[in-house]
């Protein structure tokens, strides 16, 4: 395996820690090489010397993927509440203020119309700053409702997953999230309208194992995380280290559970690629 | 095994077996003591009532847990006329944590899907705790398909820590076998009706829980994640799963307040390992009364409302 998905550390709390702060030099996890941030960004957050694809907020996807101007959100409005009036440390309508605080937005998953190519899409980005990708109530029913715009206008669906799983704050009625989003999924399939699901590091637990593996095509980002435990669970089960590249979108290809790895400056192409031709040539 | 005990249940048992020694002393017929032993029966009765109307949420996940309760293939012989299991995913191997099969009820065939915890040390290695590898979940909805070329009603009964978290797992797809499951299950042709009858413990559980109704047991319990793995990422601290529990509201009353399931199933007083039969009989009633009720509904009505179902879900500010 090649040396540029290979993480340094098995830390997954590195969210933070990968921010990148506005015109200063940041060190790239994968080769070490230093990096100015301008450039990076500019880079789409790829490592332009070794190619390690760094986490990328939400409207820098949809600066990626859609078409100049084309792009509308919309459910921008729905926010989270607290069912369960849930507290550790912190209160869980804190956890979620100060998530909004630092992201600018609402939750983790943004949704909108947009054309890809010229392709008219319904388009989901998740977003890990937002308490972890985490899917609550509100990225259930996001979600739901971009399934429901994207059988109305027959037009296709892309999701981009970046999570860690259901959101324990809302307890069950998380869970039940993964059972409502594949569920309206069933509409789509049997309406025949297309479903990309491209996976970005990481996409793990009930998303990885509701919608994001459900795409007529799953691709995913090079070197992310997929799976459903995560690494840590795993180790602690087996009492063993886990293999070099376990859980990594290469493995996943190899195992037979994703069609292909794109790189993140390829996404556009490949996406328009398939909608081309599900969508039909006349389109 | 077959005494253990939960601290909770310890005062009610002790007296249960005091009342028994005393009835085998009256049976020797030299005193009567039958006053005497009246009187404790009705200190035992009014003990546990005590301590089962009062039960904090930890206590329900420990019942839920309670390694004498009865187990799928238990129910399945309590209520079936009739089980043939089948096996296998016919791409891996069988799994042993589910079980499957064609069964029979009151005369009604149908088909009966339930994750399966072991008895022991041996046994719970066979059937790896109850925690199903991905060809389990695949083994469950190949016997659902076969439910739906026969048109016959599919009974799934809950009872999982969660899905297995390990290498062997991952490498066949832990995740696109439950998701697989969740897609397919929302669209299966015939009525799907799922009993929580224990542990519902995540993806693992829901991975055979999408149905036009779902029941649970009263002291079963239904969770996002485990309250000990929520206690260790949230508290990082194991330990404090109880106040997890707490946290997440993992109990069946609470997941009757919030509209999850449909309908809690009475167990037998002190919990269903006291009174299997009883338990059995209880949970017998509500899948007829429940398939009774789901056949009178036409096929296009009933996927629409299963979609529905699960989608009304969530709780959010708009």
């Amino acid at each position: 395996m090649t040396k540029w998905f290979k993480r340094e550390k098995d830390n997954l709390q590195s969210a933070q820690k990968r921010d990148v702060p506005e015109g200063v030099w940041i060190k790239c996890p994968a080769c070490e090489a230093v990096l100015y941030s301008r450039k990076l960004e500019r880079n789409w957050h790829v490592c332009p010397e070794c190619g390690h694809h760094m986490r990328m907020e939400a409207p820098r996807y949809i600066d990626l993927l859609a078409d100049h101007g084309t792009w509308s959100e919309f459910n921008e409005q729905l926010k989270s509440l607290d069912p369960l009036g849930f507290k550790d440390s912190k209160r869980y309508v804190d956890r979620v203020a100060g998530s909004m605080k630092k992201t600018g937005r609402n939750e983790a998953v943004t949704t909108g119309t947009c054309a890809i190519d010229r392709h008219p899409v319904v388009l989901a980005v998740m977003d890990f700053k937002f308490l972890g990708g985490s899917v609550g109530s509100v990225v259930g029913e996001k979600i739901a409702r971009a399934i429901d715009r994207s059988l109305e206008l027959k037009h296709g669906l892309v999701i981009v997953s970046c999570s860690g799983g259901m959101r324990m704050q809302e307890g069950i009625i998380s869970l039940m999230q993964m059972a409502k989003t594949s569920a309206r999924l069933t509409r789509l399939a049997d309406a025949k309208v297309p479903f990309i699901s491209v996976l970005t590091d990481p996409t793990t637990g009930g998303t990885t194992a509701s919608f994001s593996m459900l795409g007529d095509v799953n691709i995913a980002e090079p070197g992310a995380l997929i799976g459903f435990a995560g690494p840590r669970v795993i180790k602690q089960t087996i009492g063993q280290d886990l293999p070099e590249g376990f859980q990594r979108s290469e493995f996943l290809l190899d195992t037979g559970f994703l069609d292909q790895v794109v790189p993140r400056r390829e996404l556009k192409s490949r996406i328009s690629e398939f909608l081309t031709w599900m969508n039909g040539r006349g389109s | 095994m077959k005494d253990f005990v939960l601290e909770f249940e310890k005062p009610i048992v002790e007296l249960e077996k005091k009342i028994a020694e005393m009835q085998e002393l009256s049976a020797g017929g030299e005193v009567d003591i039958s006053d005497e032993i009246g009187l404790l029966r009705k200190k035992a009765d009014t003990l546990r009532k005590e301590v089962f109307s009062n039960l904090n949420r930890w206590q329900r996940v420990q019942l839920a847990r309670h390694p004498r309760r009865p187990y799928t293939l238990d129910y399945i012989k309590l209520v079936a006329d009739r089980f043939q299991e089948l096996h296998g995913d016919r791409s891996f191997r069988d799994d042993h944590a589910i079980v499957a099969g064609l069964a029979t009820i009151d005369g009604t065939d149908l088909v009966i899907v339930g994750h399966q915890k072991g008895r022991g040390t041996k046994d719970n290695l066979f059937r790896n705790f109850g925690m199903p590898h991905p060809e389990g979940y695949r083994k469950a909805l190949r016997v659902m398909r076969l439910a739906e070329k026969y048109d016959r009603p599919v009974v799934t009964l809950i009872d999982t820590p969660g899905a297995y978290p390990g290498l062997g797992a991952e490498e066949r797809g832990q995740a696109e076998a439950i998701a697989r499951n969740l897609f397919e299950m929302s669209r299966l042709r015939v009525p799907i009706l799922a009993v929580v009858i224990g542990e519902g413990g995540s993806g693992g559980a829901l991975a055979i829980g999408i149905a036009d109704r779902v029941l649970m047991l009263e002291h079963a319990i239904y969770s996002v994640i485990s309250p000990e793995g929520c206690a260790s990422i949230l508290y990082r601290d194991a330990t404090q799963a109880p106040k997890a529990a707490d946290a997440m509201k993992v109990t069946a009353p609470d997941l009757l307040e919030f509209g999850i399931v449909d309908e809690l199933v009475p167990e037998a007083f002190g919990g269903a390992h006291r009174d299997r039969e009883q338990t059995a009989a209880n949970v017998k009633t509500a899948i007829l009364t429940r398939l009774a009720e789901l056949r009178e509904i036409p096929l296009p009505s009933l996927l629409e409302q299963r979609v529905e179902k699960f989608g009304e879900i969530g709780v959010f500010d708009e």
